[in-house]
């Protein structure tokens, strides 16, 4: 790679790299440090979701499957086998496999057919990993879950942080390699008209299943992380309402352009954050759904391409 | 003598439950543009998108090069060597023009690249607009964009869906050159309801009515005939 060939915007993402590497040596308070990790995670996680709906037009209402396999498989491995690195490896490379598996699966049987079989059986699935969850007590705790101690190496909060931005960054500039690719603009021409795609040639469901894999893939590791930053698992990263926050986050911060939904994550994360944090100021606030939801609303009729989808769009119009 | 290169027999298709094709036969030979005229809803849409497989055939034959192609799935048949422009002309809006155009390449070699830089030729404002929007650009330049793109690969058959529809006379004129210039290079099965333009372009004729093809012949002795013309495509 020529150094001198790289394009201006991923000059500005390596800068914007830098200055996160940076960062945990300027900000030092623990509260702060932990919620710019969930941004990097739920990140990691509506990219993998931006793959799917953006890039390929795949709706899933149940991505959180893969999420919650990474996680489970991650916390049972540092419960079970130690908190060492090698468990840790083990537990996310199980993670992934099955996230890869489970993803093929659900993309063989449904993605031939119109896109709310994908939809309603990811949908199902996430109920069933659920109550198999629930259920399986000896192995997960049920409902209350369990906690498991990190690896020393990453016991030490600047560490995990460290550990969550390389994945972010690699995540992200690989994802967007891939998306620039010739099999990237293959999905897009999927996304927007799938007959003319096959008619060009292209077998549309191998396409449609490798996003599905990749894109379950990249979800189980924001699972292996999110088990990391808790230190505990619980049926909860099975739970709908996951995949909910993380459409949100896709659709807030612009479908189909990957840095969109991590800005989508970042405002989600905050606002989370920060209107529940105001719950001593006024009790609406304790119910922060209710402004968080608002302002899903508000974003959808002011912004219905997202932000960055609008900023492009104007840009665009500026240039015509 | 020319060959055939497509052949539909008697061919019979729904559309969900309605039963749009009747009983299709066509030839089309080798080297020539053989345009399907007829009235609109007469199923000359439907008989370009059976050959592509994207409607089901419930009866009868479909053969490309001597090889059955019935009920195939559409890219096995675009991969035998045929090319389809449909009539919405199927630019993908958010690709630019060049990815538009790199989708659609399927080996990437000399030949596709002395062939782009002929359509490119054929078409410059492709290669002005190389880097805009699909869905950016006017209708007569979709339609380029769409002949292009189906023209870039070595397609033996290239089926064309009302490549006039919508354009004003200027762009139909630019377009039907370019229809004439391709035919040097492939064999054409044109879907044309503007008459001046399937004359311009066309060797064989065939005529659809009520999902049947009613009747057949050179383009010349249509042209000349008042009555059919008449009868048939409603000119007076």
């Amino acid at each position: 790679m020529n150094i001198q060939n790289l394009e201006k915007s991923t000059w500005f993402y390596l800068c914007i790299t830098l200055l996160l590497f940076i960062l945990p040596m300027v900000i030092t308070e623990r509260s702060l440090q932990f919620i710019i990790i969930q941004i990097f995670i739920f990140g990691i996680f509506a990219m993998s979701y931006d793959l799917l709906l953006g890039y390929t037009g795949i709706i899933s209402f149940g991505h959180v499957i893969f999420f919650g396999l990474g996680a489970y498989t991650t916390g049972i491995a540092l419960d079970r086998l130690g908190a060492t690195i090698g468990s840790l490896v083990i537990g996310a490379f199980i993670g992934v496999l099955l996230a890869a598996f489970v993803s093929l699966l659900v993309g063989m049987l449904t993605l031939r057919l119109k896109s709310h079989f994908y939809a309603m059986l990811t949908l199902a699935l996430s109920g069933l990993f659920l109550v198999a969850a629930e259920k399986w007590r000896p192995m997960t705790g049920g409902n209350d879950g369990f906690t498991f101690r990190l690896p020393d190496i990453i016991r030490e909060p600047n560490h995990l942080y460290i550990l969550c931005l390389i994945f972010f960054v690699l995540i992200f500039f690989g994802l967007r390699r891939l998306t620039n690719s010739p099999f990237g603009k293959v999905l897009m021409a999927i996304r927007e008209n799938e007959n003319r795609t096959t008619s060009l040639g292209y077998k549309v469901v191998y396409y449609k299943v490798i996003a599905s894999i990749v894109s379950g893939v990249v979800a189980s590791l924001a699972g292996v992380l999110y088990a990391l930053s808790l230190r505990f698992v619980n049926t909860g990263v099975f739970a709908t309402d996951l995949t909910i926050d993380v459409l949100l986050m896709t659709i807030i911060g612009g479908v189909g352009t990957l840095i969109g939904p991590i800005i989508g994550a970042g405002l989600v994360e905050l606002a989370h954050h920060w209107l529940s944090s105001l719950a001593d100021v006024h009790w609406i606030f304790e119910r922060w759904i209710i402004l968080y939801g608002t302002l899903y609303i508000l974003v959808v009729i002011f912004f219905p391409l997202g932000i960055i989808g609008t900023i492009r769009s104007k840009l665009a119009g500026r240039n015509k | 003598m020319m060959s055939s290169l497509l052949s539909v027999k008697n061919v019979e298709a729904f559309i969900q439950q309605y039963h749009i094709l009747h009983d299709i036969s066509l030839e089309v030979q080798s080297g020539e543009v053989t345009v399907l005229l007829g009235r609109n809803g007469a199923g000359k849409t439907t008989t370009l998108r059976t050959i592509m497989g994207l409607n089901k055939v419930s009866k009868g034959d479909i053969t490309y090069n001597g090889e059955q192609i019935i009920n195939e799935q559409p890219y096995r048949i675009a991969n035998k060597g045929i090319g389809y422009v449909p009539e919405d002309q199927g630019i993908f809006g958010e690709l630019t023009v060049g990815e538009n155009m790199r989708v659609a390449v399927k080996k990437e070699d000399e030949r596709t690249t002395k062939r782009m830089e002929w359509i490119l030729d054929l078409f410059p404002d492709l290669k002005k607009y190389w880097k805009k929007q699909g869905g950016q650009l006017s209708g007569g330049q979709k339609q380029m964009l769409a002949i292009a793109r189906a023209f870039v690969n070595e397609n033996d058959l290239l089926l064309i869906d009302e490549p006039s529809k919508g354009l004003a006379p200027i762009i139909v004129e630019k377009v039907t050159e370019s229809i004439q210039q391709m035919k040097e290079h492939a064999t054409i099965l044109l879907v044309e309801q503007n008459f001046q333009m399937a004359s311009n372009t066309g060797d064989h004729f065939y005529i659809i009515d009520d999902g049947q093809t009613v009747l057949n012949g050179k383009m010349n002795e249509l042209q000349e005939n008042q009555e059919l013309k008449r009868k048939y495509l409603g000119i007076l």
